[in-house]
């Protein structure tokens, strides 16, 4: 007989931190978006099996989940670099100039949308508002903010992260 | 009786207006005849705001209003008719177009499409877009459901229809945000659900299509007739669109039947039975042992012939259908009693009525009309469904449950051997062993001990929140029946809905307890087929003449006078009775209308192995049909007008919709048969016959207006004080008669005996679904 959906996949701290965070709540699913942050966090992104797993712990049909995972662009399908580069083009950001702040990245990049460096230190994703309108345009590297961004100010960024990439931290 | 709502006064473009505070703006503005315009917004689900159409100017707000979303306030100044609202439409059906194809000439949604209408009332014609539409192939996820992505508007419409109204959840939004937004089934690329068509239904523009329908025809090139669906017992309106005499598709799309909204796959798609290689075109006569085609006089002649050789011998019987037209099953009585002067008549029964009736007289307190209507159920404040599985048997009736428990916080209390879908809406939910019904209801009606039970329940629904989430947990109880009855005692105006599995002295302890609660207990008897209550309650039964008189009654002398004949007094077989007699060569005719017990009962009728005779009408060579002497080819309900009685007793007028040459009405062969066998049945229009039947079946002097409008007359069946004294009434335990489980006949979503069998489209789903789940 085959294993139902599990969560093996996971290591066992994170899987007692999952069991304490949904005695949290009073409605089950509210632990959903925590805990797929966490799981993509240990396995670079989310995999057909973990995303089961999950809807299972949380008494979820699969596709509940992955409506959510539809919504964010911090949740992703697929494997990403070291370095998840996501810029910004939506209303705010491209009335600042975020079409020029893409092109750059493309050209610095040498990537399109969704491709990722052949050493995997980068990837690269055109996304809808990030929430941080205030200060566009903007971008978000993994879990960092950058924002009013120029050319320049993205070459300083992004060598900043080539140059820790390198380094191994 | 509840609260009259309280009233707002409200100016809308200038003219004052009163609504129920808390109604929504839109509804009030569609009520005043003043028009808002609408993708998202659909009545009875979640808001959803999403498509923008419905902004609107609101006095002292400083930018336009969603109307679908606004509740109505004593004073609100609103306008819905100024420079500003027309160009928030016009924006956003161009921006709703952004990436809409301009397929419109070949999409099936072309003449009846919301968008294509709004676009051309609001203008939008050109587009500031300069960038390609960005396309993507056409999905098939399903064989009923067909998804092309660029038409779809997230109007989020179906997303709603299979969570909230169907309890399925098999759609959500998913992909990416934005641009890259997409509806998506709940299998990544394919569907599990009940193939419903709810969603394709409800789609405002041509994204979701239908695999029996796409690129067959125009809307404005078919005939559409209000017909009621020939499946279950439910009575749903299905309008059947009809070109060259072909029916081309079923919906609902006046929403004027019992059913509003609703159909299921078997209303919307099992129709294509009726076009299948399998009917039959032309009568049968078997010669030197093999059916031959043969004309329908020389048919009707044989036929005749023999069943009249077989009355001198040792006698007929006759063998009604459950899916016939009440004119028909009350011409065929007359046929049994008057032209073959027999009373070996039965059908195929499930709900044990006689049962019921008699249980109403002895133990009902209060002789009120005990029936409630299948729209009753989607208010009621409490209703407790005894057995069976209405999600599979009766789709109708657990759509109006599940509407019932999500707008009107409707408590349901089941009582059930199975772990039934409907548990997910349940307040209390007891699961007893399927031997425990009787002992559960006699403990539940106030003798005996308690049985065993499990008792669950989920929590009430939330109404007004959102969004609501799938699928209510549901939470074990510590104590079994006796906390049941306890919650259910504090009910009052109970609805009782019961399976088949409710017969004999469970149906008198249901009938007791349905006595001891407060207010109006009324009463659903759930039975299988389109027609089976319309046969219970014409007479098609060995002891019981319509109306459930039985043959010593009074009513039995009137009936002979209004018929011209005198009735055969001696109660006759059942159906079991008959087929085992017949095999034993005791009874020397059989004449079986609508049925196959060859196929189910194994009832061997096999020419050469029997002396009898055997005449069978239907619509297709049925194993029964391929072994009889004389076989008659009839049109299926959908070709043929009358009446049909449904599972709670609404009556409705069935309209012939398509055309099918070779055979005839049951109702023809019926008068022509019984005028070769020496009984004029009169004229043969339906209208006629029913107008008799209106006179003089007891419960069915219902409203003509009601009965054509599609609302459904709900008959008025009085309980029978003196059924119980025909002892042949009883239900009994042979193989024709159901087996305890009521499901012995495999009725659920995807099969209903003889006619779902001949769908190419319900087999194709079910080995779909076979095949999904081997995987």
């Amino acid at each position: 007989m085959q294993p139902g959906p599990n969560l093996d996949m996971l290591s066992p701290a994170l899987r007692a931190r999952f069991d304490a965070m949904i005695a949290h709540y009073p409605v089950k699913r509210s632990a959903l978006v925590p805990m797929l942050l966490y799981a993509q966090d240990e396995l670079g992104h989310l995999t057909p099996e973990v995303i089961r797993g999950i809807a299972a712990r949380l008494e979820l049909d699969e596709l509940a989940v992955r409506e959510v995972i539809g919504y964010y662009s911090m949740l992703r399908l697929h494997p990403a670099g070291r370095y998840h580069v996501q810029v910004c083009t939506n209303i705010s950001c491209q009335l600042r100039g975020a079409d020029r702040i893409w092109d750059h990245c493309r050209a610095r990049l040498q990537l399109e949308n969704h491709q990722t460096t052949p050493d995997g230190v980068f990837s690269l994703e055109e996304v809808e508002c990030i929430g941080a309108c205030s200060w566009a345009p903007a971008m978000q590297v993994n879990y960092d903010f950058h924002q009013q961004l120029t050319p320049e100010k993205v070459d300083q960024i992004l060598d900043g992260y080539r140059r820790k990439g390198a380094s191994g931290d | 009786m509840p609260e009259p709502p309280q009233m707002v006064n409200l100016t809308i473009n200038g003219r004052p207006v009163q609504a129920p505070a808390g109604s929504l703006l839109i509804e009030v503005c569609r009520a005043n005849q003043i028009e808002v315009p609408s993708f998202c917004y659909y009545p009875n689900f979640s808001l959803q705001a999403a498509c923008r159409m419905c902004l609107v100017e609101i006095e002292k707000t400083p930018k336009p209003q969603t109307a679908c979303t606004v509740t109505v306030t004593e004073g609100m100044v609103v306008k819905t008719d100024t420079p500003v609202v027309h160009q928030a439409r016009k924006s956003s059906i161009e921006f709703i177009l952004t990436n809409h194809p301009l397929d419109c000439p070949v999409c099936d949604a072309g003449g009846q499409c919301e968008l294509q209408d709004m676009t051309f009332r609001y203008g939008a014609a050109e587009s500031r877009f300069e960038e390609p539409k960005a396309h993507r192939d056409e999905q098939q996820w399903s064989p009923v459901v067909y998804f092309d992505r660029p038409r779809c508007i997230l109007c989020y419409r179906c997303v709603r229809v299979c969570g909230e109204g169907m309890d399925v959840w098999a759609l959500a939004l998913g992909g990416q945000r934005g641009v890259g937004s997409s509806i998506i089934p709940n299998r990544q690329d394919h569907l599990e659900c009940e193939e419903c068509g709810m969603c394709i239904d409800i789609c405002p523009v041509g994204a979701l299509t239908s695999g029996p329908y796409r690129y067959k025809t125009r809307p404005w090139e078919m005939r559409h007739t209000g017909s009621i669906c020939t499946f279950c017992g439910d009575g749903c309106k299905t309008t059947l669109g009809v070109r060259n005499g072909q029916i081309m598709r079923g919906d609902n799309r006046d929403k004027s039947g019992i059913n509003g909204d609703f159909l299921c796959i078997k209303g919307r798609y099992g129709f294509d039975f009726t076009r299948g290689e399998a009917r039959l075109r032309q009568p049968l006569v078997r010669r030197q042992g093999e059916l031959r085609p043969a004309s329908w006089a020389m048919a009707l002649e044989a036929a005749a012939q023999g069943l009249l050789a077989a009355r001198q011998q040792q006698g007929v019987g006759v063998l009604g259908s459950t899916r016939l037209l009440n004119e028909e099953h009350y011409q065929l009585q007359k046929l049994a009693r008057l032209a073959l002067k027999t009373n070996h008549l039965d059908h195929s029964r499930s709900a044990d009525l006689p049962g019921f009736l008699a249980a109403l007289a002895r133990h009902a307190s209060s002789s009120a009309t005990p029936w409630a209507s299948s729209q009753d159920l989607k208010t009621a404040k409490a209703v407790l469904l005894v057995g069976g599985d209405p999600t599979q048997e009766h789709p109708l009736l657990a759509w109006n449950l599940r509407w019932a428990y999500r707008l009107h916080a409707s408590r349901l209390y089941i009582l059930n051997a199975g772990d039934i879908k409907l548990r997910r809406q349940a307040h209390r939910y007891a699961q007893v062993a399927a031997s425990g019904f009787d002992a559960a209801l006699a403990f539940l009606a106030g003798s005996g001990a308690a049985p065993a039970a499990q008792l669950t329940s989920v929590p009430p629904a939330a109404i007004n929140t959102w969004p609501i989430t799938p699928v209510s947990p549901i939470s074990q109880l510590p104590d079994g029946l006796p906390e049941f009855l306890a919650a259910l005692r504090q009910e009052s105006d109970v609805i009782i809905v019961f399976s088949p599995q409710v017969q004999a002295a469970a149906l008198a302890s249901l009938v007791q307890l349905g006595a001891s609660l407060p207010g109006q207990t009324r009463y659903i008897a759930l039975a299988h087929d389109a027609n089976s209550r319309g046969a219970s309650d014409m007479g098609l039964y060995p002891g019981l003449l319509p109306g459930y008189a039985p043959l010593s009654s009074p009513a039995a002398a009137q009936w002979e006078r209004l018929w011209g004949g005198p009735l055969p007094s001696e109660p006759g077989l059942d159906a079991a009775g008959m087929l085992d007699a017949f095999n034993r060569g005791d009874l020397d005719g059989l004449y079986i209308v609508g049925a196959n017990p060859l196929r189910r009962h194994g009832f061997d009728a096999a020419p050469g192995r029997r002396k009898g005779f055997l005449v069978v009408q239907d619509l297709f060579l049925t194993e029964t049909a391929a072994a009889a002497d004389v076989v008659l080819p009839a049109l299926c309900a959908y070709e043929k007008s009358g009446t049909l009685t449904n599972t709670c007793g609404e009556v409705q007028w069935q309209r012939r919709a398509a055309d099918f040459e070779g055979a005839k009405s049951d109702l023809e062969i019926i008068h022509e048969l019984s005028a070769l066998l020496g009984h004029d049945l009169g004229t043969s229009s339906p209208e006629r016959i029913f107008q008799e039947i209106r006179a003089h079946v007891p419960g069915y002097d219902v409203s003509w207006v009601q009965l054509h409008s599609g609302a459904g007359a709900l008959s008025h069946l009085p309980p029978q004080s003196s059924v119980d004294a025909s002892p042949l009434v009883r239900i009994s335990a042979t193989p024709w008669t159901r087996s305890a489980d009521g499901l012995a006949r495999g009725q659920t979503l995807f099969t209903d005996g003889e006619l779902a069998r001949r769908s190419v489209l319900l087999n194709s789903v079910m080995e779909r679904h076979e095949t999904n789940d081997a995987q």
